[in-house]
């Protein structure tokens, strides 16, 4: 166990001191003798750079135990250690394209929003214990390869968001909290089902040798199993178990397909089941509103990328009109409320509706198959462009709820029809503003466009009518926030309420918002930095893997080609 | 055999071997009576009670522990009957029986940092060692005197101790509610009973279900199934009552709140697990004479497979009662709890609640026995059984770390309103984190044990599904529920943490360092270390379920 020459061994404490260095943290926060309020901060501070460092460590190409080997498209550094062999459950890890950006961009708002944290003076200790419990619970999501430990991390992370908003919110805390926490559980629940069905469902023994092998399967003791891996080659079989028929005429592998999208678009979330959102972001504090915007969101996406998809591709399938017409309805629908909204932070909530309609519309066009060609270029275009958005609005809406923060600290209210002339009286926020106010509307040269781009491209070739619908939003985005931008920043003077607190950004404050100004551009100018690690994965072990199961099932299940097409 | 051998054997090879078996159960009556002695003798020893009371618990629990190596070695301890096939004594006895001593040893120690200084003491601790010899019958019953001997002395004690604060008009209120009840409820039950025995000509269970087999073989009458499925409906009314499960409840939120929150806390858990030990020898004893313990007085061993196929209807009743009564009782204690405003009386419809998800599994382990063309299968009610066993170790510490933060609080604010913890977060924050944890448990949110408790729980439900088809709804009616409960677990915490201090109270500081906060801490971090340690529990849990079928 603490053999460290040994690799293996070496990879599970690096990977677990990932996930559980801030929970250690927090024990420590709450074992410790009371302290100053300013250095239980700075420990925390600490305790997310640290683990923004080994993070960091992950993404290093270099060839030593944990660094990311780019040749290598599928699952790596695999950590497999049995927890409850009765269940066939399994503490297992694993890195790839998919989940290490997201890994990234987790550790990395966690140091930027625990920064942000300085002005919260109310019981400190506790706020900062509860802030590193949501780290482990959002760092073990994303890099779980066991069902059943994706399913408790995914849980870990409702308590603490719940006081976070319920202790920390605003006036109307308390009703955010809740209706965070019930929309969260429902999705948990019909989570919990899918797994099980899927669970039951599986069949190890029907998994070659090979196969076995390659999901870390070996020594396995049960018929039954959660592995992520094992589950998706089980899905992507010709004769796989799943599609057994389960009810109504569909089959188990459709009813899983759909409950797992429930669950997850309640986290990303998407038309109809957002209406959690906009509440919990304007009453959590500033840098609460980070993490959910920049991190919380991106888990809808990933569950529904690295398990809906792969895992019953068949219904993904079927049902691809439906997932893009939600991300579409999305898009359109978080765009017109935006526009309609008074408060500041309400309007930047629902401009995340709006872009991580995106990120849906992009997974869901499976245009890999539009026309008989099975060309998967455009579907991959579109899964990349939907990885990238998740990554680039994680930049920019990290950055926007930070920006409100900022002025709303300053003169406590958010409403933007008391704004104006901000940029005579705040220059360096002002500039900072454009910036991520622009990344977020997609601006060539920043990080929103190429996501946007990529995602309306693929779209162009699933169906045209989604696609045009999906550009045109880019008009309404525009709309609302240069609307914003000319309602706040410009004009001759600002005439709200407390005009004499309107000091300039504190050296702290800039230090926090130029590391994400420096990622806007850097990803718009140069987004190879990013499709680096993303593109091999998903086009090898999404793309081409579910392209490839279309064009044998077919035949397989007797399903008409053109029936998932554009209609 | 003349009965002068009969005699002989029965006082050589029987009752010796039979005292044997039920060691942990005399240690407690000696317990009992030195205690009473000890109450006499030196009176001036004011700590006598409870330094006996550990003493005797931890002799029961050595002579009760099944020393001799591991889970695996438990699983080979066959089942035994005992006191000429009156009671049985098998690796399921011997679990739920260590269980509850832990229970117990924990629940003195409890009672005796709370009630610290009172009187009446020692009355006190009769009254739960004697309960706990009659809980230990009624998971120990092979026969029907037995049944209804461990209900009453296990129901008795608990009247008593439900009205130990005499001056009080609530607690002499919920005694006489409790006693009347529980008079009609085993009334009702022994007129079942009686029906059962003599419709089937035996009192031995598992002689009884090899009759009924016999009978269904040989045709049945209408009248016949009528007075059966009477006498087992009644039966049900007598273990429903045990259970608190709805509609023979109405006693529990009473007395919950009428006793003292200690008092509640032994019939939340104590009661409950024995009820469900019990349920769960009546329905295995019907759904599945196993020749292990089919020793019918007579010593008449019977054909199996034949009978088991037989049972197939009586196994659907069972099957069918126990469903509903779980998805009502489920349902009604979740939707109940939500208006209480007495912290007691909510967890006393939690209990009513979690005594539902209990019973779902007990369903689940009667529908998963199958007899199919290549014999009896009984992997899946074992592994029915073995959750139904770790969710009532896991449920153990957390109704106790309920009850015992409830009574902590009482004594440190005299208020057992749920109103009244508002804010306590900022004086007892340590206090406030083992309470939210427990509620979260409760609940069942990962990373507390509670969820494991109801995983497995439904685990074996929809193993069970598969098998038959009408337990998705149970199921259902299981996960909804799990999202109901949310709220009213919640609002305690919310009260607790989000709420601000009202201005006219003091609030109570009660650090963690402190005894309580000690305690409340040794019973909390169970939730944490069983949610990991699962593993740990699991086969002891299946050691209890190997011998049941």
């Amino acid at each position: 166990m603490f053999n460290f020459s040994d690799p293996t061994v070496l990879l599970t404490w690096l990977l677990s001191a990932i996930i559980f260095l801030p929970a250690v943290g927090a024990l420590i926060l709450c074992l410790a003798p009371r302290e100053s309020d300013a250095s239980t901060k700075r420990f925390s501070l600490f305790i997310t750079l640290a683990v923004f460092a080994l993070t960091v460590w992950l993404a290093i190409p270099g060839g030593r135990v944990g660094n990311f080997n780019f040749s290598q498209p599928g699952m790596q550094s695999i950590v497999n250690h049995t927890w409850i062999p009765a269940f066939g459950i399994n503490y297992m890890l694993g890195i790839d394209g998919i989940s290490l950006p997201l890994v990234l961009l987790t550790s990395f708002l966690s140091v930027l929003a625990m920064w942000a944290s300085w002005p919260i003076t109310k019981s400190v200790r506790a706020y900062c214990a509860l802030f590193l419990l949501l780290e482990t619970g959002m760092l073990g999501v994303f890099l779980a390869l066991d069902f059943f430990l994706f399913y408790v991390f995914w849980e870990v992370m409702l308590l603490p968001m719940y006081f976070l908003i319920g202790i920390w919110g605003g006036p109307r805390r308390e009703y955010a909290a809740i209706k965070f926490f019930l929309f969260t559980l429902v999705g948990s629940v019909l989570l919990l089902v899918a797994m099980l069905m899927l669970y039951f469902a599986s069949d190890v023994s029907k998994l070659s040798q090979a196969q076995q092998v390659a999901s870390n399967l070996i020594g396995h003791g049960t018929k039954h199993t959660f592995n992520l891996l094992a589950l998706m080659q089980l899905g992507q079989m010709p004769d796989s178990p799943f599609h057994q028929t389960l009810l109504w005429g569909q089959s188990l592998s459709w009813w899983a397909f759909v409950l797992l999208l429930i669950g997850f678009i309640i986290k990303l979330p998407s038309v109809p089941v957002h209406t959690w959102l906009p509440d919990a972001h304007v009453e959590a504090p500033t840098p609460i509103s980070m993490i959910l915007a920049g991190v919380l969101l991106k888990m809808g996406g990933y569950g529904v990328l690295r398990v809906c998809y792969p895992v019953c591709p068949d219904a993904g399938y079927h049902l691809a009109w439906l997932v893009s017409g939600l991300g579409t309805v999305s898009m359109v629908y978080g765009a017109l409320a935006a526009m309609a909204q008074k408060d500041f932070k309400r309007l930047v909530a629902y401009s995340s509706v709006s872009h991580m309609g995106y990120v849906l519309l992009g997974i869901g066009a499976w245009s890999a198959t539009a026309g008989t060609s099975y060309d998967p270029n455009y579907w991959n275009m579109a899964m990349n462009g939907a990885m990238f958005q998740m990554i680039a609005h994680g930049i920019s809406s990290a950055g926007m709820f930070f920006l409100v923060g900022v002025v709303y600290e300053r003169v406590h209210h958010r409403d933007l029809d008391k704004f104006g002339g901000l940029f005579a009286r705040m220059p360096v926020y002002a500039g900072i503003s454009m910036v991520i106010f622009f990344a977020a509307l997609g601006l060539p040269g920043l990080c929103g466009f190429i996501g946007e781009f990529f995602v309306v491209v693929g779209t162009w070739a699933y169906c045209k009518w989604l696609a045009v619908v999906a550009a045109s939003v880019v008009v309404l985005t525009a709309g609302y926030i240069l609307w914003t931008i000319q309602r706040v920043y410009l004009g001759p003077e600002y005439k709200g309420p407390h005009a004499d607190a309107l000091t300039p950004m504190t050296r702290r404050e800039i230090a926090i918002a130029a590391p994400l100004v420096a990622f806007a551009l850097l990803l718009g100018v140069y987004p190879q930095a990013l499709f680096k690690y993303t593109e091999p994965t998903i086009g090898k072990t999404v793309v081409q893997k579910l392209t490839d199961w279309a064009q044998a099932s077919p035949k397989a299940t007797g399903h008409d080609v053109t029936e998932g097409r554009s209609q | 055999m003349n009965f002068n051998e009969l005699l002989q054997d029965v006082v050589q090879k029987d009752t010796l071997a039979s005292l044997r078996a039920v060691q942990p159960e005399l240690t407690l009556c000696a317990t009992i009576i030195a205690i009473l002695l000890a109450k006499i003798l030196i009176p001036a020893w004011k700590q006598s009670p409870f330094h006996l009371t550990v003493i005797g618990l931890a002799t029961a629990m050595f002579v009760g522990f099944p020393w001799h190596g591991s889970a695996a070695a438990a699983v080979s301890t066959l089942a035994q009957p005992i006191f000429t096939a009156s009671l049985v004594s098998d690796s399921f006895t011997t679990v739920v029986r260590f269980f509850l001593l832990t229970f117990a040893m924990l629940f003195a120690a409890f009672a005796e940092i709370s009630t610290d200084g009172e009187d009446d003491r020692t009355e006190f601790y009769v009254l739960i060692l004697g309960a706990l010899v009659g809980m230990c019958l009624m998971i120990s019953a092979n026969h029907v005197l037995i049944v209804l001997l461990g209900v009453e002395m296990a129901s008795v004690p608990c009247y008593v101790l439900a009205g130990l604060k005499r001056r009080q008009s609530k607690s002499s209120e919920a005694a006489l509610k409790y006693a009347v009840f529980g008079a009609g409820a085993a009334g009702v039950m022994m007129f079942g009973l009686s029906l059962l025995a003599g419709g089937l000509g035996t009192a031995h269970l598992p002689a009884m279900a090899a009759n009924l087999a016999k009978m269904i073989q040989g045709g049945i009458s209408p009248q016949q199934i009528t007075i059966l499925s009477l006498g087992g409906l009644m039966v049900m009314v007598g273990v429903g009552f045990k259970l608190s499960a709805v509609p023979f409840h109405f006693w529990a939120p009473d007395v919950f709140e009428g006793a003292t929150a200690e008092v509640a806390a032994f019939l939340s858990v104590a009661s409950k697990a024995a009820a469900l030990g019990l349920l769960m020898r009546l329905c295995s004893a019907f759904a599945f004479p196993a020749d292990m313990y089919f020793h019918s007085p007579i010593g008449e061993l019977l054909p199996q497979a034949s009978l088991i196929a037989a049972l197939a209807p009586v196994r659907q009743y069972i099957v069918a009662i126990v469903a509903v009564l779980a998805a009502v009782t489920c349902t009604f204690g979740n939707l109940a709890a939500y208006g209480q405003t007495n912290m007691k009386r909510l967890l006393a419809y939690s209990t009513i609640a979690h005594a539902g998800y209990m019973m779902m599994p007990v369903a689940a382990a009667v529908a998963l026995i199958r007899v199919g063309s290549d014999g009896v299968s009984v992997d899946g009610a074992r592994d029915a059984v073995a959750s139904l066993v770790t969710y009532i170790s896991i449920y153990l510490f957390m109704n106790l770390a309920a009850f015992a933060i409830v009574a902590f609080l009482r004594n440190a604010t005299g208020s057992e309103e749920i109103a009244d913890y508002a804010g306590l977060v900022r004086r007892s924050p340590g206090l406030t984190v083992c309470m939210a944890i427990v509620m979260f448990s409760l609940v069942g949110l990962p990373p507390l044990a509670g969820f494991q408790a109801k995983w497995v729980m439904f685990y074996s439900l929809i193993e069970a599904a598969h098998v038959c088809p009408a337990l998705w709804a149970l199921l259902s009616v299981g996960l909804l529920n799990t999202i109901l409960s949310l709220f009213y677990y919640l609002r305690v915490v919310r009260v607790m943490a989000l709420s601000p201090e009202p201005l006219y109270r003091e609030a109570p500081t009660i650090p963690l360092t402190s005894m309580v906060g000690m305690y409340c801490g040794l019973l909390t971090a169970p939730m944490l270390l069983l949610f990991f340690a699962l593993d740990r529990v699991l086969p002891w849990a299946h050691a209890a379920a190997s011998t049941l079928f």
